[in-house]
């Protein structure tokens, strides 16, 4: 695609017609993803064809300088026709804006981000990795110079025990210390390009929810040019932009299938009345009640967009490595993570055994399902005994 | 005052290096400490200073050395009370 083919942005995207279309393939692949445990590759080709995959990308290299906004939109509306859909795009958009974020001037990656917008690549992560009990913030592989030692070359070798769609991404950007004497917490992050890779599958993904991310373990091995290196820490890169974005957009993906949920049981209750007007079923009771919970839901993660909103540019950046910063976005994953199962539960008790059942206008299976791996994304067990050790400090006042 | 503080961070920080080898300036997070263990070594200077480090200065910039950490106490015993 040459620069002139490149669509202007629009004053909407999701409103436009192959957005729009990209969420009515991924509603209507939605349940045999599921079943099958499949790729959505059909919903993720759309959005490819869209150019969703690139609007975060500033225009100055082609992309829509879209806001983050934008993308937790896009991933709520993604979300409520497929979840696992919503959850690629929205991984994707956090590796995007790590690079947009914290590319510095590093010219390698200003190629990179052009390439991602002609060639509409994908992008996954590997930031898991078996022995390090799930901490993001730490690392086993490590960069080494490359064996062969003439070049400005680089390699690394990692077992990561989840990388979500890692058989059909394009690249890959991936959590290694920053050298072979380095500490564990001493990460950087380095792309690369998965067709140059080695990459060897170490597991199965056959999940209770989540089912179309196929995110088995793999063992990962690159040799790759120094600068494909990103030349921030990968310590303020976490802080600034990978916990923050990816626990807004988390909750987007949540409170999207959750409000699908919802509009199940709505309907159900409205067909319920239809048959005795005059007297509103008992279900209809259940009902308010969900939707003050879901009022709830909304607000908590509309407050955490508007308030990362306000932090993410230059002057707000520094307060996102902050504890009170970390204390209150730990506490948005907690609680949204906690609120989707809520939601889709007390959903299911409405519809009954019409919810019960898989398939049908009112199931809440997969939705119920799909929610359940919200708690164990970066678990709610480790991020409350993180928020435990920061309270013993920090005097929460907001 | 950062011989005090040098102490405070052997005793807290939990590093993985030898602290004969780190500089006043050198940082602690690169160096191996945890954001765990930096709540730790933040108690054990609120202790030993008697003093209690405001919200805005609880960031990772502030704990980052020793000379970071003393240029913040300093600004926290000069400040009126």
């Amino acid at each position: 695609m040459s620069l002139q083919q490149i669509p202007a942005p629009l004053e909407n995207r999701i409103a436009s017609e192959a957005f729009q279309e990209a969420l009515q393939i991924a509603a209507q692949n939605a349940d045999d993803v599921d079943l099958r445990g499949r790729f959505p590759r059909e919903a993720v080709d759309a959005l490819r064809t869209s150019g969703a995959l690139g609007w975060h990308i500033p225009l100055g290299y082609g992309g829509a300088g879209a806001h983050i906004e934008d993308l937790a939109d896009a991933t709520f509306e993604l979300s409520r026709r497929c979840a696992s859909t919503g959850m690629i795009f929205a991984m994707h958009q956090i590796q995007v804006a790590s690079i947009v974020r914290h590319k510095a001037n590093s010219s390698w990656f200003e190629s990179y981000l052009r390439l991602l917008v002609s060639e509409r690549r994908l992008i996954a992560s590997a930031t898991s990795e078996l022995g390090v009990g799930g901490d993001l913030r730490r690392s086993i592989a490590a960069l080494e110079p490359a064996s062969d030692r003439s070049s400005n070359m680089v390699q690394f070798e990692k077992n990561a025990s989840t990388i979500s769609y890692g058989a059909h991404a394009d690249d890959l950007l991936t959590t290694v210390r920053r050298n072979t004497g380095a500490d564990q917490g001493d990460q950087v992050l380095v792309l690369t390009h998965l067709s140059e890779m080695e990459m060897k599958r170490t597991g199965e993904w056959d999940t209770l929810g989540m089912r179309g991310t196929c995110s088995p373990g793999f063992t990962a091995r690159a040799t790759c040019l120094a600068d494909q290196v990103l030349p921030v820490p990968f310590a303020a890169i976490a802080a600034e932009t990978v916990v923050p974005v990816s626990h807004i957009l988390w909750a987007n993906v949540w409170l999207g299938l959750s409000t699908d949920a919802f509009d199940r049981a709505q309907n159900f209750v409205r067909v319920q009345a239809r048959q005795n007007p005059g007297t509103p079923p008992p279900t209809a009771l259940r009902l308010a009640e969900l939707s003050a919970r879901m009022a709830e839901f909304r607000a908590l993660v509309r407050a955490a967009m508007k308030e990362y909103t306000a932090l993410a540019d230059e002057e707000g950046r520094r307060y996102l490595s902050t504890i009170g910063y970390a204390v209150r976005i730990n506490n948005l994953k907690i609680a949204a993570s906690e609120a989707a199962v809520d939601v889709c539960q007390n959903a299911l008790r409405i519809c009954g055994f019409a919810g019960y059942k898989n398939g049908g206008p009112y199931s809440v299976c997969r939705q119920l399902r799909d929610a359940h791996s919200a708690a164990l994304m970066i678990a709610n067990d480790r991020l409350l005994a993180t928020n435990a050790a920061l309270l013993l400090v920090y005097r929460e006042a907001k | 005052m950062k011989d005090r503080i040098r102490q405070i961070v052997i005793d807290h920080a939990r590093l993985a290096c030898d602290m004969k080898v780190l500089d006043h300036s050198a940082d602690l997070y690169r160096a191996g400490m945890t954001s765990h263990a930096s709540v730790g070594l933040m108690l054990a200077l609120e202790n030993e200073f008697g003093l209690e480090f405001p919200d805005s200065m609880l960031s990772r910039s502030v704990f980052e050395s020793i000379d970071t950490i003393a240029n913040a106490i300093e600004t926290l015993q000069q400040a009126p009370q």
